[in-house]
């Protein structure tokens, strides 16, 4: 009698802890209609598309408008001197590692014509991922649409840069490797058009994954003090929440270098097919 | 480990479907994206990457030529130095190759007064030995005139006593001119 009526008891507590529990998370990660938690903007429908302006859409713009306020401060910098002073020396040091470390070794010759889109790209994702770990801030980069978005501008960047180098029917030839019997030909090129689908679907659901995972862990660390109703746990859980939160300020850098890194390598492949 | 992953995946999933899947897609949230990302890059690439690019190998630029002509500023240097050097060496060879002339004129100069000055000195002595030479000469003859004088007279003072005076004369001179033969 007792035994089972444990059971019961932990059993609807567990279901119930389980279904709070997700729901609760989710909601802190999910999209919302709600812009800080505060106001709503009005809805906006357009060919049967909600385009309203949701709280990501207005973080990738915060994104937006404080990279072009920075960029623009280096610029004016540059106008009075060549050598830059604080932060935009800091922004100069990124610039010139993604000129220097990631585009110029990935793509080789004719790197600049991509320079802008991969400079773009990576403050672009850096400051969304930054700007989730701000108090009331939310991530843009942990919603798969985003991710998945910039991860076809990329997977379009990619086959335009083979294109422009290549011609088009000589970028499909040179997806095929030399030196591959005749008959296997059909299947490689089937394989070929799908591993350039492949490419930036990894990258969105890597992306995604990655700001995703970090921010559930948070919430299920401090979760775990409301769903077990005591405060004992609050240290544990408050330690591990900041050293995931420190996890995440690297994970955050990582992404940013990770995405660019890889399209640029893309890039590369599609631009210099023989090796 | 990997059932649990799933479940918890599963259960994430399932758990928002009230308001919308972890992995739902979201159409306007995709154009949203687009629209501010190709208007970033817009923006950005006309405001910001083709100045700081430009600027940046701008600086490229300038560190590298400064460098070069810091390069060449110092071979350049390097080689006034040893031009300097082998002209101050050219320089010094020439002191002393001057200075060497000079000695020797020095000295030519000096043994030839030398020379000169003994030759002089032997010439005066001789013309003074030569004068001393004459002088006694006239002296002697002189004398001679006088002592004749003298003898004449004190012969004639002689003689007046004991001869005339012109046989005394005649004696005396045939003994002078005697006197002078021999």
């Amino acid at each position: 009698m007792e035994i089972s009526s444990f059971k019961a008891v932990s059993d609807t507590v567990k279901s119930s802890a389980a279904a709070e529990d997700t729901g609760w998370i989710v909601h802190h990660i999910l999209d919302s209609k709600q812009i800080l938690g505060l106001f709503s903007l009005p809805e906006i429908h357009l060919f049967g598309i909600d385009l309203t302006i949701t709280n990501h859409v207005f973080f990738m713009w915060l994104a937006s408008i404080l990279m072009i306020f920075g960029f623009t401060r280096l610029v004016k910098n540059y106008k009075t001197s060549l050598v830059p002073k604080g932060f935009s020396n800091f922004l100069e040091v990124i610039i010139v590692f993604v000129k220097d470390e990631i585009a110029r070794p990935t793509i080789g010759k004719g790197y600049e014509r991509f320079l802008p889109y991969l400079l773009t790209v990576f403050f672009f994702i850096l400051t969304c991922n930054f700007l989730g770990l701000v108090p009331f801030g939310s991530t843009a980069t942990s919603n798969i649409s985003v991710t998945a978005t910039l991860a076809t501008i990329s997977f379009v960047v990619i086959q335009a840069g083979g294109m422009m180098k290549n011609g088009v029917v000589g970028y499909f030839k040179g997806l095929i490797p030399h030196g591959v019997p005749t008959w296997l030909l059909p299947i490689m090129f089937v394989v070929e058009i799908l591993g350039l689908f492949t490419k930036p679907f990894a990258l969105a659901i890597r992306l995604f994954a990655n700001m995703t995972a970090g921010h559930i862990v948070i919430l299920a660390l401090i979760g775990l003090i409301f769903i077990l109703k005591t405060i004992f746990v609050a240290p544990v859980s408050v330690s591990f929440a900041i050293f995931i939160y420190l996890l995440e300020i690297l994970v955050a850098l990582i992404q940013a270098y990770i995405f660019t890194m890889l399209s640029s390598l893309f890039i590369g492949m599609a631009v210099h097919q023989d090796h | 480990m990997l059932a649990f992953a799933k479940l918890a995946l599963l259960a994430f999933i399932s758990g928002g479907e009230q308001q919308g899947g972890l992995l739902d897609v979201n159409p306007g949230l995709m154009i949203w994206t687009i629209v501010t990302f190709v208007a970033l890059l817009l923006i950005l690439t006309k405001l910001a990457w083709k100045p700081i690019l430009s600027s940046l190998s701008e600086r490229e630029n300038f560190i590298r030529e400064s460098l070069e002509k810091a390069e060449v500023a110092q071979k350049e240097a390097q080689k006034m130095i040893s031009d300097n050097q082998a002209s101050l060496a050219k320089a010094e060879e020439e002191a002393q190759k001057i200075i060497e002339q000079a000695r020797d004129y020095a000295e030519n100069l000096k043994s030839q007064i030398v020379n000169e000055s003994k030759e002089e000195a032997k010439k005066m002595i001789e013309k003074a030995s030569d004068e001393i030479e004459r002088k006694n000469q006239e002296a002697f003859s002189e004398l001679r005139e006088q002592v004749a004088d003298i003898a004449v007279q004190a012969a004639e003072k002689i003689i007046l006593e004991n001869l005339d005076k012109e046989k005394q004369r005649k004696i005396v001179d045939k003994f002078i001119n005697e006197l002078s033969k021999n």
